[in-house]
This record gives C-alpha cells, structure tokens and sequence, in this order.
C-alpha cells in the first residue's frame, strides 16, 4: 500500500571483524560514523594549515611565526611590526579600535576646552569622572582613599570644602603637577607646658569650643605675639594661608588633629597638643612627570567635584 | 518478526517522506496563515516610518543604540521586563490554546510548519506529485534526475536566504544595509547572521522536516502533557470507520455504505490517502501519535473521499477524546478559565505599561565611600549619582530640585542648564548640603524631583533618597 513501512537498514545490523580467538570470542565491529571520521580528517587538514599561518611549534628556545599574519602597532610612538598573537592584537585595539578612537577625541575636547567649560557642561564632566576615577584609584586612592576621603592627619580628605592649597580648579592643579609639602615646626623646644596649654586652649576656642577664657587671652597672646609667631603661616584671625598650605583653625574641620573624632575635652586638647609639640611634615608627590597634561586636566576636573571644590 | 528487527537499534535512518498535495477548508486555512505570515515578515522591514529621530524605519531593533523602534513605540532598555510580559502572554496563549485545540500552534502557525510547507511546494513544482518524486528517487542520475534535484536545491536555498537576509535587515536599516550586502560592505554579523539563518532554513525545512518536530522540538513534547480529554485532536472516528468487521477497500458487494453496514464493514475504504498527505508520515488511523502536529491535511484528505463517495463528511475530525466516546466536551473547564485569567492579566498588565510609559526617567544612588562628609561650616553634605533618561524625541531641558528636606540645597556644581538630546542619557554627580545643628541624627529620607516639559506636557518624575548624618554627636 505504501512504502513508509519501516523496515530496519542493512547498516544497523552490528558485523563482527570476522576474526576469532580462542575459538568462539568475537569481536564486533562498530566503526567511527562517517561524518565523524571525515570531521577528525577536516580538523587534522586544519591544523596543517594553522602551522603556516601562526604561531605554532617551538624550536628551541624559540618557535616558528607563522608566516602571513603581521601585526603593526605602536610602542612609544614608534611602529612595530610583529607576528601574530593575542597581546599585539590588544595593543593594537588600545591603540585604534573604534572606542579608543573615540576616547581619544572626547580627550582633546577636554584638552581644548577650559575649565569653566567643562565644569558648566554636564557631558563634559560625565566623562572626566568616567576617566578620573579610573586615574584617581590608580594614582590617588592609595593614599586618599579611594572614595577621596583621605586619612585625618595623614592625608587631606578631599571630599570636603576644606583646602589647605586652595580649591579653585587651577590650584588644584597646581597642587598635582608640582605636589606640595606641608610643613609646620615642632613647638617642643619652644614652649614650657603651661605656653603650650595656652595655646591649645585658644586654638580650640577658634571654632567655638568651650575653653577656659583666662588661658585662651593667654594662649592668643603667644600665638598673635613672636614667642609662638603661629600667625606667620596661620594669620592673625586663625584662617589660614593656603599659599603655605597652613590650616584655617577657626572652621569645624580639623585636617590634622582630629578633634571631632573626640568625645572628652581631655582627648581633644591632648590631639592638638600633639600636633603643636611634634609639628607636621607632610607631602604629596608632583604629578607632571608621571602623568600626561590631559590626565592631569581629567584628575584636576575629578578631585574639584567630589566636593564641589572651595 | 524476523531475527534482525528484535537487536536493539540505537539509529534509525530517516524513511523518506512523500506526502501528497490536498485541497480542502483545512489547507486553504494554512495558506492562508502562510501569506499573512510571509507577507508580515518579509514586508515589514521595507516599511518606512516618519520619525523625528534619525531611523525611518517602522520596525528596527537598533542593537548598538539599544533603542527598539516600533512603529510610534520606542523601547528603551529600561523597558526589558515588556519582554517578560510578551513571553507570559506568548507562554500562556500556547497553555489556552494547546488545551482547547491540540497542537493548532504546531500545525498552523510554527515558522518549521509554516517554511516546510513552502518547501513541499517547491518540490512538488519542480519534481510533480508524489508518485512522480517516488519514482524520479528510485531512477539513477540521469541527466532529468540531476536538473530537477539541483533546481529543487537551488530554490530552497535562495527561499532560505531571502529569510536569512529578511531577518538580518531587521536589525538596521533596510535599504542601506541591503546596498552594503551586496556591495561587501555590511558589518560581519550580517553576514554570519544571514548565513546561520540561510543553513538553518534549508537544512530544517529541506532536510530534517518532520524529524525536528518528532526528535529536536520540546514544545511537541510539553504540549502533550496539556492534553485532557476535552481537548480537540485530529482523531480518526474509529467505530464509524472500522464497523465490527474492520475497514475495507471499495469492492464487490462493497460499494454503498447500505451494502458495507449489512457486512458490519466500516466506512473507510482504506484508500490510504490520509497518510499519503501525512507530512509526518503517520497514520492517524492508529490513533493519536506523539508524531502528529495537527495539520489536519488527513482530515481534508477524508473529506475529499468522502464528498466523492457522498458519504458524509467527518470520519477524521477534529473532536476530543470525550466526543469520540460518545460524551460531552467541555471547553470551559476550571484550567482553561484558569490559563484565559492569567492570559487577560499579563495582556492587561502590558497594555496598561505601555500607554503609561514614562518619556523621562531618573535612578539615584547614594555615594557610600564617603557616605558624608563634614564642612567647614558644620553642615553635613551628602553626595548622589544620578543617572537621567529621556525616552523621547525632543531636546529636553531639565529642572532638577529636591523636597521634603527643609533648610537643605542641592549642589549641581557650575552646571546651569541641563539639556537632554533625544534618547540620550546622562550621568550626574551631585552634592546635597544639609544643616547639620537642625537635625536628628541618622538618616533622613527625601525626594529627587525632576521636572521638564515634552510637547507642552509637564513631566514630572520623583525618586526617593536618603540623607545620611553623623550617628551621634560624639563622632
């Protein structure tokens, strides 16, 4: 009626290699299916070819190249032509892929931009922040921080509206290519422990803490007069000079003693009493030879925002 | 049986399957089906669409700018859990559908039924009908064989290329990417995507056919289990068919049905047709197989046999397993009203989404390295990552304030204006300053406010946020 009958294939039935051993022990014979031989063939013809190609066998201390695939690249501005492998192929894709090409471009318009520009223009900032985190963790977090908060009395939080050099874009810029010193002399040659409570009193009286008055007007008599001369660097209203990165005493951020990490007006003076008798020596590093002038432009746009600059 | 069949066989080899064209309700339903489908699909990426954005193209899945446009409908991102919503309606319609009429998503609507019937029909074209396929297989290569064979070939391949292309150019702009294709221009995965679609088009629907729906499908097999005794399968009325005598071909004595009943001889004639149409090579006789996808082609092959034999219509039909028993069916049982709720709720969930889809979105995110910092002031200031979308076409200029924070400022830094290109986004860092001798301490939730205006209309969206202080005063 119909041929859609099934009827089992000839090649189904399982065959023996026709030998015998022992007499009656046989062995069937179920050889590879074609397509997989024919694959294993394809694969072995492949490889053959992948030897002329790339890289492949080593000979020695060496290995063979392969011969028709070249990469050209750049290193430190010079072209280099290599054979074939994985890195180059990075290198080059760093070098001139479609997004390098394009961050390479957003990049100058940075570079061509000043920084009233890229501060008023929110795409502007969206990349500089994109980029400069990338550059702050690599170069900045270690001491920093790498949310920028820094370390109270070892390094500047910088997430604050507290600058000891100045938070304008262009002194922190300055800050990055020339790096800075802090410095401020050790009083314990210079003051007896009464002095010494003086000022410390009057220091703390600067940002409205409760002090006793009679050592505080002793206090501000060394610091405005020539015995603690604090008002070199200080000023004689307490401010602060960020041209000598002395710190502002009469606001409520303490960037060296931490006072407000305190809880007994014992352990606050005693932090400040520390800082007056044993000085501050500080310093960051310049920038100008370790980093590009657009990575310093980039850090400089990063570090004015995470506290809105000062 | 013979000794060779009782060895276990791990391979079967394909018996080839001829099926023989029919004409009848069921197979003008299904060419139907196919032009609707092949004119939607290979139609609409030539269709254009006035847009204000640079893509006039009325249905383009723009994957580099992660934009669907569809119609007057453009898809962002944002909007993923759509896709969710169109596979629970898509998964539930199959549910209702599969437990009311069997496999009718197999037999009518599924792309393998759909592009293997337009490969039949090629062949049938090219190499006539079954008896002659049967008989042109069976002949050596002669120089008919060949011409006929290759041009079969050739036809299926350009069928499957054109669906490959087809697809591709969904997925840019038709009109220049069709230039760039033949030019060697278009993008690699162009290329690889019309090439997988072109080899699986001709191998699916040339080559493997039916074996996809009987070994490859999973849906063939999880539809069964959908299956209940009210659902409609193509089913062979097997006490009219087989009487008590079983069924018997037309012959002496055995013309009339009269003459057939007075013999207990049923009234299939064993003509065979049902399974010559079959294009999974079955016969419905047998009852309901594993291997049917409800074509019903047997049914409009029964038909055919019986108009001409004017005996009445309906020895294979559609009819439930309850039917077939001589009982009722019910179609609305508590699980088909179960999977139509479910059905009109996901429908109505996506409705009510899409008309009320937001043109501007805003995501905040408290910065937590610090999560404050004290300034010189005293206050306490608190930053946010901000990310803002606008989901329309205009150039839009934004407002952006915060509220429930009395005392408190928000701090964009030098920014002025902010401006949104159309179906852009931006990311937004800002500082909020709060006064810090007013407070309790802990955290303080407020609100981000963003307020703009498309076509006159005013938008405004709100994200919660908290503020964080100090944890006590001694801190």
């Amino acid at each position: 009626m119909s041929d859609v009958k099934k009827e089992p294939s000839k090649s189904s039935a399982v065959q023996t290699t026709g030998h015998a051993w022992d007499g009656d022990i046989q062995e069937f014979n179920n050889p590879l299916p074609r397509w997989w031989l024919w694959a294993f063939y394809a694969t072995v013809v492949f490889a053959v070819v992948y030897w002329f190609f790339y890289p492949a066998w080593p000979v020695g201390d060496n290995y063979t190249k392969g011969g028709l695939n070249s990469i050209t690249y750049k290193v430190g501005g010079k072209e280099v032509t290599t054979h074939w492998n994985t890195r180059a192929l990075l290198m080059k894709e760093l070098q001139e892929g479609d997004e390098a090409q394009k961050s390479r471009q957003y990049m100058q318009s940075i570079m061509d931009a000043d920084y009233d520009q890229i501060l008023s223009d929110p795409k502007m900032i969206q990349f500089t922040r994109a980029v400069g985190k990338t550059l702050f963790n690599d170069n900045c977090a270690a001491c920093h921080g790498s949310g920028g908060a820094g370390v109270v009395g070892l390094f500047p939080n910088l997430v604050d509206d507290d600058w000891l050099w100045g938070g304008s874009v262009d002194e922190i810029h300055q800050t990055l290519v020339q790096g800075r010193n802090g410095f401020m002399p050790p009083f314990k040659q210079t003051f007896n422990q009464q002095q010494l409570n003086e000022v410390v009193e009057y220091v703390l009286s600067l940002s409205g803490h409760q002090v006793n008055a009679d050592s505080a007007a002793a206090g501000m008599k060394i610091f405005k007069g020539e015995t603690g001369g604090c008002y070199y660097c200080h000023t004689t209203e307490a401010t602060g000079m960020k041209e000598v990165g002395a710190a502002n005493l009469t606001d409520g951020i303490w960037t060296v003693a931490n006072v407000n990490a305190q809880s007994t007006p014992e352990a606050k003076r005693k932090v400040i009493r520390d800082v007056v008798n044993n000085g501050v020596s500080r310093q960051m590093p310049a920038w100008d030879d370790r980093l590009t002038p657009a990575e310093i432009k980039t850090l400089t746009v990063y570090v004015h925002e995470l506290g809105g600059g000062g | 049986m013979s000794k060779s069949s009782e060895e276990l066989i791990l391979f079967e080899e394909r018996v080839p399957i001829y099926p023989r064209s029919v004409k009848g309700r069921y197979r003008n339903v299904k060419w139907a089906v196919l032009i609707l489908a092949y004119g939607v699909y290979f139609v609409l990426p030539w269709i254009r669409w006035q847009r204000e954005s640079s893509v006039h193209q009325a249905i383009m899945f723009d994957i580099h700018d992660r934009i669907f446009y569809l119609f007057g409908m453009i898809v962002n991102p944002q909007d993923i859990f759509w896709l969710a919503a169109i596979l629970m309606i898509a998964a539930f319609l199959l549910f209702f559908v599969t437990g009311i009429a069997g496999r009718a998503f197999c037999g009518y609507f599924c792309f393998q039924t759909l592009w293997t019937d337009v490969y039949m029909f090629v062949e049938r074209i090219v190499q006539g009908e079954r008896p002659a396929r049967i008989r042109l297989d069976k002949q050596p290569w002669t120089r008919e064989k060949i011409i006929k064979k290759a041009l079969t070939h050739f036809l299926w391949l350009v069928v499957s290329f054109v669906t490959g292309l087809t697809f591709t150019l969904y997925w840019g702009d038709a009109y220049v990417l069709m230039g760039q294709f033949f030019t060697g221009q278009a993008p690699f995965p162009a290329y690889a995507t019309t090439l997988f679609l072109t080899v699986t088009t001709y191998v699916m629907a040339g080559l493997a056919r039916e074996q996809v729906c009987t070994y490859m499908c999973p849906y063939a097999r999880f539809q069964s289990i959908m299956f209940d005794t009210n659902t409609l399968i193509v089913a062979y009325d097997e006490s009219r068919g087989e009487g008590s005598q079983g069924r018997a071909k037309l012959g002496k004595d055995l013309k009339t049905r009269e003459e057939r009943q007075i013999q207990g001889v049923g009234d299939c004639i064993d003509c065979g047709f049902c399974v010559q149409v079959c294009p999974t090579g079955i016969d419905i006789r047998n009852g309901l197989q594993m291997s049917c996808i409800s074509c019903a082609l047997c049914i409009d092959a029964c038909d055919t046999i019986m108009d001409k034999l004017e005996w009445p219509r309906g020895l294979i039909r559609y009819a439930s397993e309850n039917e077939m028993e001589g009982r009722k069916t019910h179609f609305f049982t508590l699980k088909n009203i179960a999977y139509a709720l479910v059905l009109l709720a996901a429908i109505g969930g996506l409705v009510w989404s899409v008309i009320n889809q937001s043109q501007l979105s805003m995501s905040v995110t408290q910065v937590r390295n610090p999560l404050y910092v004290m300034l010189s002031d005293g206050r306490i200031q608190n930053s946010y990552d901000i990310k803002l979308n606008n989901k329309s076409e205009k150039t839009i200029t934004l407002n952006l304030t915060i509220e429930g924070l009395p005392g408190a400022t928000l701090d964009l830094g030098k920014i002025e204006s902010l401006q949104l290109e159309p179906l852009s986004s931006i990311n937004l860092y800002v500082r909020v300053k709060h006064d810090h001798d007013s407070l309790t301490y802990g955290q303080l939730p407020f609100h981000f406010v963003l307020q703009s205006k498309i076509d006159d209309e005013i938008i405004i969206e709100e994200k919660e946020a908290l503020f964080t202080m100090k944890e006590d005063s001694g801190l």
